[in-house]
């Protein structure tokens, strides 16, 4: 049986290369598919916890509503990152992250 | 496992038996299920061409459902497929043909965002180190056999079907869920309707063709 170690490393693994891939990769699509999965790495975790801390002989629910909630709000964010991901395309012909420098000072 | 599945329990179930394993998910499984994840999750970054990219990281979704279903936590397995690797993905492949990009070229000079990448991940491994060598509790997932689910029954009302499942022996996943949801989280959920319609209607609104 995998113990909560293994959970933890194996989440912690995703997460580390989730964050690899944010700061690796240029298009802007892959860092954003890069941050969904860091959050699936949070979830994870948090459904880890919710098994492995067994209350009156149940999983501990609140651990899972709070995954519910992430991957509800994780989907109105891609709806609308991905929005704003075609707006900027539209004003700029591209999406490649070194590209879009008129924010820097 | 395989036994306390095939065994028949009564005529008055509610539930299939053979649908609802209790057990924690065997060692194999778990290393088998990681593996694909993080092999999905790696190929996410390492492919060039971003449809490849969209469909490994199906893959490291799928492997992440399973995850989940191994923790009994059938209903937010079910919800990673559908909501991940069914609507987001579609949305994903959808923009980038809408965008028809071309592969990213090769990087030729900079390595500094390569020095700073590699970096933050070994924090991050020292990290995950240090805390797993600490002695956490519970480290074997408490089993949820049928007298441990029947006990539990007692917390909710006579004939419900939860108090039914609960009683039989059967973790009730989704009736559990909606049930925490509509009773001590339910001015969340309140919110979380206003945040989708406002991000339906800014999406609308971040999406219409500019006219002036």
């Amino acid at each position: 049986m995998p113990s909560l170690n293994d959970y933890l490393l194996v989440s912690g693994l995703l997460f580390s290369i989730g964050l690899a891939g944010v700061v690796l990769r240029r298009n802007i699509i892959i860092v954003f598919m890069c941050l969904e999965l860091m959050l699936s790495a949070a979830n994870l975790t948090l459904v880890a916890f919710s098994r492995f801390n067994v209350k009156n002989g149940l999983p501990d629910y609140d651990g899972q509503m709070l995954v519910f909630f992430v991957i509800t709000v994780a989907a109105a964010e891609v709806a609308v990152g991905l929005a704003i991901i075609v707006a900027l395309y539209r004003a700029r012909q591209t999406i490649h992250t070194d590209e879009l420098v008129s924010l820097k000072g | 496992m395989a036994e306390t599945l095939g065994k028949s329990q009564g005529s008055d179930t509610i539930f299939p038996q053979s649908l609802i394993p209790q057990s924690p998910m065997p060692s194999y499984l778990f290393w088998l299920f990681s593996t694909i994840m993080l092999i999905g999750a790696v190929a996410v970054i390492a492919f060039r061409n971003p449809v490849s990219s969209a469909l490994a990281m199906v893959t490291s979704f799928v492997g992440l459902a399973a995850l989940f279903i191994g923790l009994s936590a059938f209903f937010v397995g079910v919800i990673q497929i559908l909501v991940y690797s069914g609507a987001i993905m579609v949305l994903f492949l959808f923009i980038i043909m809408l965008l028809d990009l071309k592969d990213e070229k090769r990087r030729t000079e900079s390595y500094l965002p390569l020095v700073a990448g590699l970096s933050l991940v070994g924090i991050f491994f020292v990290q995950l180190v240090g805390v797993l060598s600490n002695k956490l509790p519970n480290q074997i997932a408490p089993v949820l056999d049928k007298a441990a689910l029947a006990a539990a029954a007692g917390d909710f009302k006579e004939g419900t079907k939860i108090h039914l499942a609960l009683k039989d022996g059967h973790l009730p996943d989704v009736h559990l869920i909606g049930h925490t949801l509509f009773t001590e989280y339910n001015l969340p959920l309140q919110i979380l309707g206003v945040l989708l319609l406002v991000a339906t209607v800014g999406v609308v609104v971040l999406s219409k063709r500019q006219t002036n």
